[in-house]
């Protein structure tokens, strides 16, 4: 069984890399029982969400005519 | 520093300072991060009737930004190697350490928190300036594959190869960005906004 230390790698690791099916399996069913590890993966979407936005908003603020 | 497609001075001194930043967190150098801007935003000017408007020229603009910084962190990776082999991974930043038990479980007050609507957050001007300090805090090393990765979205082979890092030691270090960083969003915004 994965700990949350463990899994949090992992869910960083899967956004660089393809995980093996036993790390993806792994991986649901820790996120069965950690409400912790579940927002976690979340919070990882949205970093690169808003990291994306950044870099659009320095592109493009100030923006008022196009 | 002629002005574009109507932008006044202040927009293009914004627009300046926004490149200066950008090149400066991943070059780690102000000479090379200057070239850089002055080489993009020349670049840019020889080609300013294509643009229709404010949005257009910067995209382009850091485009070619983009581009000089690539060229510059490939040409700089002879250096970067050897920075590299005094062992930077294991700079400052292990976060892990302080929110995890013994056994490898979030210490209960700092498993993770719901963040709520990022439609929101993207929206707020208040949250960017959060989100750069927090990019600030990130160490150097930390910092500058963390933009590689999230920022210009290069893969994973491709900054291995610029930075002149194994992919396991890549794997660590953004894992320990991502930790770091997701750590102050939370407790300087999204645990205040609670």
């Amino acid at each position: 069984m994965l700990n949350c230390h463990e899994a949090t790698r992992l869910m960083s690791e899967a956004r660089d890399r393809q995980l093996s099916v036993s790390e993806r399996l792994h991986l649901r069913l820790h996120w069965g029982i950690c409400t912790g590890c579940r927002r976690f993966r979340r919070q990882l979407e949205q970093i690169s969400v808003l990291s994306r936005g950044y870099v659009k908003l320095n592109r493009e603020d100030n923006d008022v005519s196009s | 520093m002629q002005p574009i497609q109507g932008m006044t001075d202040r927009e293009m001194d914004d627009l300046r300072r926004q490149m200066l930043r950008f090149a400066q967190q991943q070059l780690q150098n102000d000479g090379l991060a200057e070239d850089a801007v002055q080489e993009a935003l020349l670049g840019a000017l020889r080609n300013r009737e294509a643009f229709a408007g404010k949005a257009a020229y910067k995209t382009w603009v850091f485009a070619i930004l983009k581009n000089k910084i690539v060229d510059q962190l490939r040409q700089g990776r002879r250096f970067e190697s050897i920075e590299g082999a005094s062992g930077d991974v294991d700079e400052e930043g292990e976060v892990a350490a302080h929110v995890f038990d013994q056994q490898g479980h979030w210490l209960q007050d700092e498993s993770p928190r719901r963040w709520g609507n990022p439609e929101e957050t993207l929206k707020s001007t208040q949250f960017w300036k959060v989100f750069e300090i927090c990019l600030d805090q990130l160490p150097g090393k930390q910092g500058r594959v963390f933009m590689m990765r999230e920022f210009i979205e290069l893969d994973t082979e491709e900054i291995c190869e610029t930075v002149g890092l194994s992919m396991t030691n890549l794997n660590v270090i953004l894992y320990r960005a991502r930790m770091r960083l997701r750590l102050c969003l939370e407790q300087r915004w999204f645990a205040a906004a609670q």
